[in-house]
């Protein structure tokens, strides 16, 4: 169950897992997400859907390896077996035909961006694409984006490729132009997409946000996934993971998130000394 | 043996309640807050047997009615007093298929012992028949002597159920039907089975050893189990009956949602629903901090708020896992409280401070939102209200600071939306509960519900007791 069929390592970080898991792949529709385990003893964390491909019963996860769970699940190889998956959790995005979109994705989060993007091209939406990473490194899903975007705009932090700049400047200017875009998604870091929603504000253009919160059962049982969003408490896991940017508390959810972050930072220590400790004995 | 117990036949009925209450062996409370072992250790042979033996075998037995399973209680006990204990679990479990669970976790006080002649005349229902404690033993006594035995299953019948949780009232309607040779696929949402009796009460009170040999008992049955598939998520509840060809299905998903106070500061950092907080420590076992990758939050000072079991559960969790100072605050006196009378017992022993009569209205954070302490009010009892308790009525001007740096709110859950979101068919009420008939159909044919997503929040007992309706309808259906 489970089995990883295909792995790809797509940057220093980055991994792109193809998994067989047909119950999944039949019910699973953009915007959704998994969680798995990996070890007996391992947490539960959630992942948003890359890929899916019904037909061949088949998921896609594209991952950082930012913590423990994601270095073990890093450490997996093609034909091992994830510990448990399930899913898919979360609501879909609502897919409708508006106009124009633009699709931001940051770092990681181009992933579960490029779904959403491919859906709502496929309604018949005009696609606009803004893509931005730390390094020419670290973009992913490039190509892919560039076979359905009608646009594609490109930002480094550092300028080794494209655009150097954060991909609000590029997002501004979208919502400064005469025709401004009737619909914004955005996807990534928390940081980033409190940008998108703040550079949005003024133009008033609806701008959706997908949150990756601190989760344990995703069916709404457990509540440590809520936001605050227009005041109000809400669960990621059953009334997400997708809300208004414009209502979301992105600090309080900022600062939930950090809520092991000691912890954790010291899981993440320890998983690259011993991936240094296991270099040097392999020479 | 020193002692040599009385022949049961002998007995006289002064004789039996002269026989002094015999009290359950527990570890002792200054060893047992640094280990998540069981409190309570089980009666012994000579214990059980003079328990046994102080049940007057009254014709009326209140105790039966009082029982959610209507096990015959004066039958099993009187085995036990007679020395036969496979007879006396052979006779529980007629009726009921989770006693090592029944007997440690079913409020007894106030069901199967409240009525109890003996109490009765003794005036103090503490001094009832330990009816739970002897159930507990019986089925500590078969699982210990290796006798444990699946119950039969008829011939197959080529029809199909579905029974989606397995926690207490699946347990009882996967294994009520599929005895009658009907094919049963057990859905679970998490990756272990057994849903509130693994991650919700702890280990020091139910080891999950238990649960998890009840549930090889479904296995062997022949009994198909299914983990991580969410139903309403994996798969529409409609797809089900529509095209995966099951016959009928139970809805045991459980309670779900947990309730929150609404009050200003209830998503700082440092503060969990008592869902949260428990299925940390117990589902991913984060007590076990060496082991688990499950973080569990560092505390000092925690405030639990609620008076029910599952705030007990938490607290005396808390104190477990190195809490310096573990604070319950419940806004109506001991009496009202909904926990068990045992567990309060319990926590006070553990050194869980007891506010009573006082309720949050706020809690208070740092600047990076983490949680430093709670500003509380104090209340006094009024008039009654609908639930026939005491009404507190608030004081004001009376708030007071408490420090803290973790806040557990257990004041219940609102039931799961998942499987209501996507059956639009099913008829819920105002609280999300699923509405079912005293047959415990819903308002979908062929589908039945049961436990906490039917009742709100309740106990394994009840949950169990709504599987047997349940099943005994799905058996009726299916002929």
């Amino acid at each position: 169950m489970n089995k990883i069929i295909e792995k790809q390592q797509l940057s220093d970080e980055v991994f792109r897992l193809k998994i067989e898991a047909a119950l999944i792949a039949r019910e699973c529709l953009p915007g959704q997400f998994i969680i798995l385990q990996v070890a007996e003893d391992g947490e539960r964390i959630p992942l948003t859907i890359a890929d899916s491909d019904q037909k061949e019963g088949t998921i896609t996860l594209i991952f950082q390896t930012v913590g423990k769970t994601t270095h073990l699940l890093a450490e997996l190889h093609e034909r091992d077996d994830i510990l448990n998956l399930v899913g898919p959790l979360g609501k879909p995005t609502h897919v409708e035909k508006v106009g124009t979109v633009v699709c931001v994705g940051g770092g990681i989060g181009v992933a579960p961006l490029y779904p959403i993007a491919r859906a709502m091209k496929i309604i018949g939406n005009k696609l606009v694409v803004i893509i931005g990473a730390r390094n020419k490194d670290l973009i992913i899903l490039e190509d892919e984006m560039k076979l359905i975007a009608d646009e594609i705009i490109i930002c480094t932090d550092d300028g080794s490729y494209g655009r150097k700049a954060l991909v609000t400047a590029p997002l501004k200017e979208a919502c400064e132009e005469r025709e401004k875009p009737d619909l914004v998604i955005a996807i990534g870091p928390p940081v980033m997409m409190k940008f998108c929603a703040e550079t949005t504000r003024p133009y008033k253009v609806p701008t959706v946000v997908s949150l990756n919160t601190i989760m344990i059962d995703g069916t709404g049982m457990c509540g440590g996934c809520r936001v605050i969003v227009g005041g109000e408490t809400r669960f990621v896991c059953v009334d997400g993971p997708e809300f208004d940017g414009h209502l979301v508390d992105f600090n309080n959810m900022m600062q939930r998130l950090g809520s092991y972050k000691k912890r954790e930072d010291k899981d993440h220590e320890q998983c690259h000394l011993e991936i240094a400790a296991k270099k040097k004995a392999n020479g | 043996m020193d002692k040599i117990l009385p022949d049961n036949k002998d007995l006289k009925p002064k004789d039996r309640m002269a026989i002094p209450a015999q009290e359950m062996p527990l570890q002792d409370p200054v060893e047992r807050v640094d280990n998540m072992q069981e409190v309570a250790l089980g009666y012994t042979q000579e214990q059980a047997q003079l328990e046994a033996m102080r049940c007057i075998q009254c014709k009326s037995s209140p105790c039966i009615a009082g029982c959610p399973v209507q096990i015959d209680i004066p039958g099993f006990i009187k085995a036990i007093a007679d020395g036969e204990n496979k007879l006396a679990i052979d006779i529980i479990k007629k009726n009921s298929l989770l006693p090592a669970v029944c007997g440690r976790v079913c409020p007894q006080e106030t069901q199967c012992q409240a009525p109890c002649t003996v109490g009765k005349s003794l005036k103090d229902v503490n001094k009832a028949v330990s009816i739970g404690r002897l159930e507990r033993y019986v089925a500590d006594w078969e699982r210990d002597h290796a006798m444990v035995s699946a119950p039969k299953v008829e011939k197959e019948t080529g029809k199909k159920v579905a029974v989606i949780g397995s926690g207490p009232a699946s347990i009882t309607v996967a294994a009520d039907v599929r005895r009658e040779g009907h094919s049963v696929t057990m859905f679970e949402a998490f990756h272990k089975t057994g849903g509130v009796m693994v991650y919700g009460i702890p280990e020091f009170r139910l080891p999950k050893k238990i649960v998890h040999e009840e549930i090889d008992i479904l296995k062997t049955m022949g009994i198909e189990i299914k983990r991580n598939f969410v139903v309403g998520r994996t798969r529409k509840l409609a797809d089900f009956i529509e095209k995966d060809g099951f016959d009928a299905v139970f809805i045991g998903a459980g309670a779900g949602l947990p309730r929150f106070m609404n009050i200003e500061g209830e998503n700082l950092v440092g503060v969990f629903s008592a869902n949260e907080y428990l299925t940390r420590a117990n589902l991913m076992r984060a007590y076990d901090k060496d082991k688990a990758h499950t973080p569990m939050f560092d505390s000092r000072k925690v405030g639990v708020l609620g008076g029910g079991n599952v705030a007990m559960d938490a607290a005396r969790m808390a104190v477990r896992l190195g809490a310096e100072e573990v604070h319950l605050i419940y806004r109506r006196t001991e009496v009202e409280m909904p926990a068990r009378v045992e567990e309060v017992h319990h926590a006070r022993e553990e050194g869980v401070i007891f506010h009573l009569l006082e309720n949050a209205k706020s809690i208070i954070g740092d600047e990076n939102g983490h949680v430093i302490a709670m500003e509380c009010l104090r209340y006094e009892l009024g008039e009654p209200d609908d639930s026939g308790r005491r009404r507190p009525v608030v004081i004001n001007g009376s708030e007071f600071i408490i420090d803290l740096d973790t806040v557990i709110v257990a004041i219940g859950n609102d039931s799961n939306p998942l499987i209501k979101q996507t059956t639009p068919d099913l008829e819920t009420n105002k609280w999300g509960n699923i509405v079912v008939d005293e047959k415990c159909k819903t308002s979908i044919d062929g589908i039945y519900a049961g436990g906490d997503i039917v009742l709100g929040a309740a106990t394994v007992i009840l949950a169990m007791g709504q599987g047997r309706t349940a099943a005994k309808s799905i058996n009726e259906y299916l002929e």
